[in-house]
């Protein structure tokens, strides 16, 4: 076998590898060994790709590669889990940049080859940048750098419909000429574009945007590796972009939203974040811990609905202290979660898991709306958004259609929140002023370490 | 074959995409709503292969403009290849203290 063939066999492997890994990743049971087979394949990759014929510049090669992982890993690790999606999406973007550099950076080499490459090229620059700074504007919601609720900037729409306009004639100029200016044009539309298309999407929906750029990337990748003619390159590539793109539907189909909706959404629906932010100054019942101890003391069953609130307290074990508690004491209690709580899918079962509360207490969303009826008391730890009735009723709301637990059918409804602030989505909650409905201001952790306190002498 | 391998044409190119998007779909087509984030989370990691690309890059690079790119390039998505899968394995490792009774096990499963 010739050196290219084995470099061929090489990235083989490692596409092998990258189809198990995301195989492995849809199963909670070897979701992390699918982890370390990906990782693995992409180890390969890098090493073959050592073997590729007129290598030079080794020590700028290793020098950014040591770089690039000594910024990654701290970065990785340092995370708290609460800042765990912008970190996903700020990986994302650099991938993103990545991968348009390298088709700008390859640009001329191939100005003999022929639409196709360039064709490539002017994709991977245009969507690789946009996924780049709509992944810097994402970080910065979720960040809360900047606002979480939709921003439009106004007459946005032609804005974006003039760079959209601007886009398609670089494209055509790019291939037509392989004019470099023309590239590095299109390059900044790109980038503006990105910008605009993140902005007017609201806090909420960031989950799903960093899962639709994911995708871009994904593809811009696969653009690169065609015009690097890198087999490998496409297969990874075109395989995140289109499992992304199925996640993407997923998760936009657990909100019961459609992508269309949520990307655009804002400007369809008029003025609905009007003053909205600013805290309400109705007036809203407030208990002491004892009463609300008292009555979880005494009821047959309670379901706790946790939501970015306890993430941000980090009080996912003293949440579950105060269900051992109840339990001992008699008490049904569940756990109710949302498939969209905190700020990803799945945030709320990865805290849950790991202050070890059993599997059996976590419910869905569907398998948990029935039993609120049959529900005493129903304690909300820092979510908002989710048990907002508003998404069944108010068809001018911004949340409107989305899936929500009906925790209004139960007897009581107990809300443990820093402060009146409207959720994620910036849209008040008329559940708070209900008649049924307790708050407990506080900081959820400080809350219920009281709570059990109150709960062990009731 | 030799020639095909090193050289591959668009046509060819275009084949193993097609193909590649119809394995991207099927692969995760039956996933829990509760693995939406590690699965976004490793699939990001796993496009962080364009370090390959960058690596080819800069190799390659004959002038100051592709060596600058180059560089950043490799530094871009080096960050996002090792910072991709360690954040991943963070948020995996939190589903293992759930999984010790074979009960709970095939739950999960479910």
């Amino acid at each position: 076998m010739t050196r290219s063939e084995w470099i061929q066999l090489g990235y083989l492997v490692a596409a092998v590898c990258f189809i198990l890994a995301l195989k492995g990743l849809s199963s909670p049971k070897t979701a992390r060994y699918g982890n370390f087979i990906g990782a693995g394949g992409a180890i390969l990759a890098v090493v073959v790709t050592c073997f590729y014929p007129n290598m030079s510049n080794w020590p700028l090669i290793i020098g950014s590669v040591v770089l690039g992982t000594a910024i990654g890993v701290p970065a990785a690790r340092a995370v708290p889990m609460t800042a765990i999606p912008q970190m996903v999406a700020a990986f994302n973007g650099v991938g993103g940049a990545a991968a348009a550099l390298v088709a700008v950076a390859d640009f001329r080499t191939h100005s003999n080859a022929g639409w196709a490459v360039a064709l490539a090229v002017v994709f991977s620059t245009a969507v690789g940048f946009i996924s780049f700074t709509g992944s810097c504007i994402t970080f910065g919601k979720l960040q809360e750098i900047m606002t979480t609720r939709p921003v439009l900037v106004p007459g946005g729409r032609f804005i974006s419909f003039g760079l959209l306009a601007a886009l398609v004639v670089l494209v055509v100029v790019v291939i037509g000429t392989g004019s470099v200016p023309a590239l590095a044009a299109l390059a900044v539309v790109g980038l503006i574009f990105g910008v605009m298309l993140v902005l007017p999407v609201g806090g909420a929906d960031m989950a799903i945007v960093i899962s639709l750029l994911n995708s871009f990337t994904g593809l811009a990748v696969a653009a690169s590796g065609a015009v690097l003619r890198n087999t490998l390159l496409i297969v990874a590539g075109t395989l995140v972009g289109a499992s992304g793109a199925l996640l993407t539907h997923l998760m936009s189909q657990a909100m019961g939203r459609s992508i269309g909706n949520i990307m655009f959404g804002a400007f369809t629906s008029k003025a609905v974040t009007a003053g909205a932010g600013a805290a309400s100054d109705r007036s809203v019942r407030t208990g002491t811990v004892d009463d609300i101890a008292i009555l979880l003391a005494y009821s047959r069953k309670v379901v706790v609905v946790p939501g970015y609130g306890l993430a941000v307290a980090q009080a996912q074990h003293t949440v579950r202290e105060l269900a051992d508690l109840l339990e001992s004491k008699g008490v049904e209690v569940s756990y109710a979660i949302h498939p969209v709580a905190g700020r990803m899918p799945g945030h709320m079962n990865v805290l849950l898991a790991e202050a070890n509360v059993p599997y059996e207490q976590l419910k869905e969303m569907d398998e948990v709306n029935p039993e609120f009826a049959r529900t005493d008391v129903v304690v909300v730890v820092g979510a908002n958004d989710v048990v907002n009735p508003a998404a069944r009723e108010d068809a001018s709301s911004p949340i409107y259609g989305m899936p929500i637990l009906d925790v209004d059918a139960a007897q009581h409804v107990v809300f443990l929140k820093r402060s009146m602030r409207p959720g994620f989505a910036g849209i008040e909650n008329e559940l708070l002023f209900g008649d049924k409905t307790t708050m407990l201001f506080g900081d959820a952790k400080d809350t219920l370490t009281k709570l059990v306190g109150a709960v062990k002498s009731a | 074959m030799t020639e095909i391998l090193s050289s591959p044409t668009w046509l060819w190119l275009l084949t193993i995409f097609i193909l590649s998007v119809f394995v991207g779909f099927e692969v995760i087509s039956k996933v829990s709503s509760m693995l939406h984030t590690p699965l976004m989370s490793g699939a990001n990691a796993i496009h962080g292969v364009i370090l390959v690309g960058a690596m080819i890059i800069l190799g390659a690079a004959d002038n100051a403009v592709q060596a600058l790119l180059g560089v950043l390039a490799t530094i871009l998505a080096t960050v996002n290849m090792v910072g991709g899968f360690v954040v991943t394995d963070r948020m995996l490792e939190m589903f293992k203290g759930r999984s010790k009774s074979p009960a709970v096990k095939e739950e999960v499963q479910r």
